[in-house]
């Protein structure tokens, strides 16, 4: 424990590559899926609360600075589960044991930003023409 | 004082045959997540944004109820046991270690309890 080894990868003289950065991405995804959760059983619970507490939270969402805050944090968490749900297969798929050499593991990365990208989009756009956030 | 390397404490006592559960656990959760996370998208994420009686209406749906329940649970539990590896990999100040992974035990059971009464408070129409 107080033996100080040697740690590896060297982050500072790192070439950051497409699969350590989606290593990596994978991770933070993770957190704030961790943290997007529990605001959702905060919804849950206002739901259950009343309509009281319902308008309340909508009126403090619905204005100004903290209405662009709640709706930037809202497609975070929306970008955050469709890349951590998309990678989590690639995950899966590599258990299995498919996949894992280099060039295999550089085009399912590929896929997985360019979908995570486009989906998140389409999302964002049925918000935009069903009028909800 | 003992002068033997930890490593050479537990050389040749094989695994503590339980490092696996883990793995499996986070698997299986991922695996059930995968198709409740496409309903969510599909069908709950529009409703977040609705006005209370919509959303009320949505969630008091028997089936809708028990997806999300399923859903969360299910986020909640994988949750942990993400959270946990992070914890263990990059927090090194024993004492802050061990209280961060209690207190993340305890608020992933606080928000089981709270899903769970929350929901069926809104099935059961009270």
């Amino acid at each position: 424990m107080a033996v100080k080894r040697p740690l590896s990868p060297h982050l500072q003289v790192y070439r950051p590559q497409l699969t350590s950065t989606l290593s990596i991405l994978h991770r933070i995804t993770g957190l704030l899926l961790s943290l997007g959760g529990t605001l959702l059983v905060a919804w849950v619970l206002i739901l259950a609360q009343g309509p009281d507490h319902h308008e309340h939270l909508q009126a403090w969402a619905g204005g100004g600075i903290v209405k662009w805050l709640v709706c930037a944090g809202f497609y975070v968490f929306v970008f955050s589960l469709v890349y951590h749900l998309l990678n989590g297969i690639r995950h899966l798929v590599w258990d299995a044991g498919y996949g894992l050499d280099i060039p295999n593991a550089y085009r399912s990365g590929w896929v997985v930003v360019v979908l995570s990208v486009v989906i998140t989009a389409l999302l964002a756009l049925r918000a935009m023409i069903g009028g909800a956030a | 004082m003992s002068l033997q390397t930890p490593l050479g404490r537990v050389r040749g006592l094989g695994s503590a045959r339980e490092g696996v559960a883990h793995w499996w656990a986070q698997r299986v959760s991922a695996v059930l997540l995968l198709p409740l996370s496409i309903w969510f998208l599909s069908w709950v994420l529009p409703v977040l944004g609705q006005p209370y009686s919509d959303a009320r209406v949505f969630v008091a749906q028997p089936l809708n109820a028990f997806l999300l329940l399923t859903f969360m649970l299910a986020l909640i539990y994988h949750a942990l046991l993400g959270v946990q590896v992070v914890i263990e990999d990059y927090l090194h100040t024993r004492w802050l270690e061990v209280s961060l992974q209690v207190a993340i035990k305890l608020i992933a059971f606080l928000a089981a309890l709270a899903t769970a009464f929350a929901l069926i408070r809104i099935v059961l129409g009270a």
